[in-house]
Order: structure tokens, then sequence, then C-alpha cells
């Protein structure tokens, strides 16, 4: 029972990181990314090669792996989204040119890693030492998985929370055709927000490639979980995308441990209806 | 009259087509049939509401992965009408659950609704029934196969053509532009949109039913393929979604260079066609019938 519930915390945690992400990209870029789980992916490979051929830990590994996600999406957001920012002519057509357009992308990078790397399941082995905590035993790539998750989690709320760059952020996400009245460059806020949410995806990786088995294709997976996760907690809400981060890594751990592991995304998509039925505006979003 | 008669006789070469071609040329135009009416299907509630689903494939595996269970149990015609109702009762669930909220939500569920019923019918083929992978033996020749595309992408057309003269079309394009101001003019928004949802479900999971017996064999991991819901989009988007002959403009071009691609670079056509599908979100917006409509109208401008 207490073993789930650090591996739930372990999986939910790692959800929270990556949702956060998406969260920055949808709700203050407001570009809705399709790709997103397949920039998770590509860190996770990544993180692999690094692992596998400079035999380099994965913690050492963010310090490039990050960067790269950061430089990646800054790039696709000046290259690909900036001008649909600029053709469209309000959020809605902007929602749907971004959607569109980041589906190819998913195809593009899922295409690319698949001539890279091939479509078996891929793993490593580190830190995979039995630790015992009050009884429960647990890896130590998990713990260390989920510490990693709350100190990166931990640093972007009071980032956001804390700094007046926090507060422009949070500026355009509460409205982007004000925000230029007190003197916000929205373009660059946003662009600043969707790199930043690439960054976070692609630590997310590295986090997954610690303790997870994953392809090529898994991608749509996560960006999937990380919609549901965003959704869950309010469009554009950190602590939102944390709780409900959480929950769902608690609950697909409960039902893969207590019914049957193969019905883990059918819990997710049935407390995803049960929201969207009950509170479309999220846990934490105000209703609209 | 002339437009009707000058259909009959294109559907007739058509028909009459497998009949002169060889296997290869019959195989290729069934497979484009195929996705002449999955883009058309498609267009038809995603067009006119401008709600981008990405569940065509899980639509089409439900109709394949229905033949598979059924074929041997049920007559080929009642097979087909399961599938139907199937399909039909699975978009009813979904768009009643999504399409009263903003469409994102309708986007995001669609784009994993088909990993859903994949994961969902592996666990169940694996954990109750046993068996995961089922072959087909039904006594169906390509072009038999390609008979019945050939209909149902008939009438999938009239359908159109029968909408665009109706209100329900004026209701749905209403939508399309402003969702609040349909709802003031007095559309039932959420029943228009869920009942061409459910129809345009309902073609699509036919498609994936009628074209099961191509493979003889089927698992869930060949019929719920993402490509197929990728494909699709692209075909409708490069010929115009909003109109009735885009997603056909559309499909034969790309079918065929779909074809040739993964013949010639099997292993990088998602990358060629993902780069294309990123062109055409910005180059053709609309697609490539209303790009020649406004090139047509200014050229005409400039000559008055």
């Amino acid at each position: 029972m207490f073993e789930h519930l650090i591996n739930g915390l372990v999986l939910g945690g790692t959800y929270a990181l990556v949702a956060m992400g998406l969260t920055l990209q949808y709700g203050i870029a407001r570009i809705m990314n399709l790709s997103f789980g397949d920039t998770v992916i590509a860190a996770a490979f990544a993180a692999y090669v690094l692992f596998t051929a400079l035999g380099l830990s994965p913690l050492l590994s963010l310090l490039i792996v990050v960067p790269a996600g950061f430089a990646f999406s800054y790039g696709i957001f000046s290259l690909i989204m900036r001008p649909l920012v600029r053709r469209s002519a309000n959020s809605e057509a902007l929602e749907v040119d971004s959607i569109l357009a980041t589906f190819g992308l998913l195809f593009v990078i899922q295409g690319v890693l698949l001539v890279l790397f091939g479509g078996n399941f891929t793993s490593y082995s580190y830190l995979n030492v039995p630790v015992d905590i009050l009884g429960a035993v647990v890896a130590l790539n998990r713990l260390s998985a989920l510490i990693l998750a709350a100190v990166l989690g931990g640093a972007l709320v009071l980032l956001l929370m804390r700094t007046r760059w926090g507060l422009r952020m949070r500026a355009v996400a509460i409205s982007a055709s004000s925000a230029p009245l007190v003197g916000i460059n929205v373009i660059q806020t946003s662009r600043m927000a969707f790199a930043i949410g690439g960054a976070l995806a692609a630590s997310g990786g590295v986090v997954i490639s610690m303790y997870q088995t994953f392809t090529v294709t898994s991608g749509v997976v996560f960006t999937m979980k990380a919609l549901i996760v965003v959704i869950m907690g309010g469009k554009g809400s950190l602590p939102g995308a944390l709780a409900a981060g959480l929950i769902l890594g608690l609950v697909e751990t409960f039902v893969a441990a207590y019914i049957d592991p193969g019905l883990t995304l059918a819990s997710t998509y049935l407390i995803f209806l049960a929201l969207l039925l009950l509170r479309p505006s999220g846990l934490f979003g105000k209703a609209s | 009259m002339k437009p009707f008669l000058f259909g009959l006789l294109v559907i007739g070469l058509l028909a009459w087509a497998p009949l002169v071609l060889n296997d290869y040329g019959t195989g290729l135009l069934l497979g484009l049939t195929g996705y002449a009416t999955l883009a058309t299907a498609w267009a038809m509630f995603s067009g006119p509401t401008r709600y981008v689903s990405l569940a065509t494939v899980a639509f089409f595996g439900i109709g394949a992965y229905t033949v598979a269970v059924l074929s041997e149990t049920l007559p080929y015609p009642l097979v087909l009408v399961v599938a139907a109702l199937i399909g039909l009762s699975v978009s009813l669930v979904v768009g009643l659950a999504t399409l009263r909220l903003a469409g994102v939500y309708f986007v995001i569920f669609s784009f994993g609704l088909a990993e859903l019923v994949r994961q969902t019918v592996t666990w169940y083929e694996v954990n109750v029934t046993g068996t995961l992978g089922r072959y087909i033996f039904l006594p169906l020749e390509a072009r038999h196969i390609y008979w019945q595309l050939l209909a149902l992408l008939v009438l999938t057309l009239l359908i159109g053509i029968y909408m665009r003269k109706s209100r329900i079309w004026l209701a749905l394009v209403a939508v399309g532009d402003d969702e609040v101001a349909a709802r003031h003019a007095g559309v039932d928004v959420t029943r228009t949109k869920l009942a061409l949802f459910a129809l345009s479900a309902t073609i699509i999971t036919l498609v994936g039913a009628i074209q099961a017996p191509r493979w003889t064999y089927v698992e869930p991991t060949i019929v719920f393929n993402p490509t197929i819901s990728f494909l699709t989009l692209v075909m409708a988007l490069l010929g115009g979604a909003g109109k009735l002959w885009g997603p056909i403009v559309g499909a034969i071009p790309l079918f065929l260079l779909f074809e040739w691609l993964s013949a010639n670079f099997p292993n990088h056509y998602s990358i060629i066609l993902g780069g294309i599908f990123i062109l055409i979100v910005f180059a053709v917006p609309n697609g490539i019938l209303a790009r020649l409509e406004t090139l047509g109208q200014r050229r005409k401008g400039e000559a008055q």
C-alpha cells in the first residue's frame, strides 16, 4: 500500500512536471502543442544515448538536455508559431492553427526518432538499487526522479509567483490583449513561456527515462496525459497542474496495482470524462 | 440535368475501371477511394464547424475490428450494420461528453481516443478472449471492396450535396463562424454538431469495416494506426475542408505521393509528410480550392 503510494507520487510528480511545461505553452503562449509528448520522448532518448554512449548520469545530462529543449522550443516558436500568432485574428483561430501545425510537427519528430532509434522499447538501468523507506521498498532511481520533479517544479512556481518576470508571464496568461497596455511585449513573453515549457518537457523526459521503458511512439500518450492534467488543473495554473498531476499518477498506480495495468489509460480517460461533465473549467480554474 | 449525367458517366467509368486494370491498379484505386471517402466524411463535420477531429482512426479501427471479430458468426451485410451501429454509439457518447464544451476539449479527447480504444481492445482480447490478432476469411476480392467503397463515397457526396441545400448547412456554417451568435439566432448548436459528428463517424466506421477484408490478418496495432488520422486530415485540409470536392481534390495527389513515398522512402515518409503538412497550414490555410477561387476572382478583377 505505502509502496504504491510512493510509486504513485513518483509517477504523479513526473506528470506534474511535464504538465507544468504544457500549461506554460498553452496558458501563456496560447499554443496548443500536440507535439509536446514527442519532445518529452526525444529528451528521454537523448538521456539514453548520453548514458549508454558516454556513461553520463541522467542528472548530469539534464545540464545538456534541458538547455537543448529550451533552444529547440525557442526555435520552433520563432520559426513556426510566431507567423501563426501574427496571422490569427483571434485566439480561437490561433488554437486551430497551432493544433494543426504541431500535429504536423509531431509526425516530423516521431519520424526522426524512428529513423535514429527504431521502434523498440528502450530503457537503461541507473541507480536501480532498492531503498527502504518506512518499510516500503522503492528503487533509488524512482526516488531521485521524485526529488528532481519536486525541485524543478518548486523552483518554477517560485519564479512565477515571486519575481517580476513571473508577474509578466501571469499577466499575459490572464489577458494577452491587455498586457501590452502596461508595457509587456506579448510575443517576447510568449516565446519565453513556450521555450521554458520545452525545457520542462526535456527535464520530464530525462526523469521518465530514469525509471520507465519508452518507445518512439509513446509521445502521444504523454501529450494526452499532460493535456488532461492541464485541463484538470485549469489552463495556465501551475498549482493546478501540480495537484492534478499527482492525482493522475496516484490513480494510475492504484489502478495498475489493484485492478489491471492494461486499464490505466482507460482510468485516465474516465477521470477526464467525469471532470468534463462536472467541472469543465478545471479544479483550480475559474468558472467562465 | 447535365451535371447529373456527367456524374453518372464518371461513376460508371470508375466502376468499370477494375475490370480492365491489373491488380496493382485496382489496389491503388481502392486505397484512393478509401481515403477520398475518409477525407470527405471527415470534412462533413470538421469543415463547417471547424472542430478538428483527430479521431478518424478510432472509428476506422472500430469498423475494421468489428468485421474481424464477427465475420465468421454473422452474414457480411449484417456485420457492416453492426459495425456502423457500434461506430454510431461511440460517436454519440464522445460527442455528448465533449461537443457542448469549447472546441479544444473535443480536440484533446479525439486526439487520445484511438489510443484509448486500441488499449481497451488489446486489454479485452488478452484478458477476456485470450486471442490477440484475428484472421478475416471473406470471399471478397479487391474489386468487390472497391465497388463498396465507391458506393459509399457516392453516398457521402450525395449527403454532402443534399446538406448544402438544407437548413442544417446554414446552421452549421453559423456555428463555425460564431457559436454564440448562432445560439442566439436560435440554432440548437449542440444537437446540430452532435448529429453531424455521428453521421461523419459512422461513415468513417463503415470505411474501416469495408476495407478490413483487405488485410487477412488484423490486430489492434494495424487497424488503429495513427497515420490514417493524419493522412485524412492532411488531405481534407489541402483540398479545403469547407468545400464539397475539396477533400477529394486533396486526396488524389497526397495519396499518390504517400504511395510513392512509402515505396521509396519507407523510413522517412512520416518526416516528409509532417513537413508537407506544416507547409500546407502556412501556405494554403483554407485549401487549394479556396485559393484557386481567390486567384480567379483577382484575375477577373484585374481584367475589368
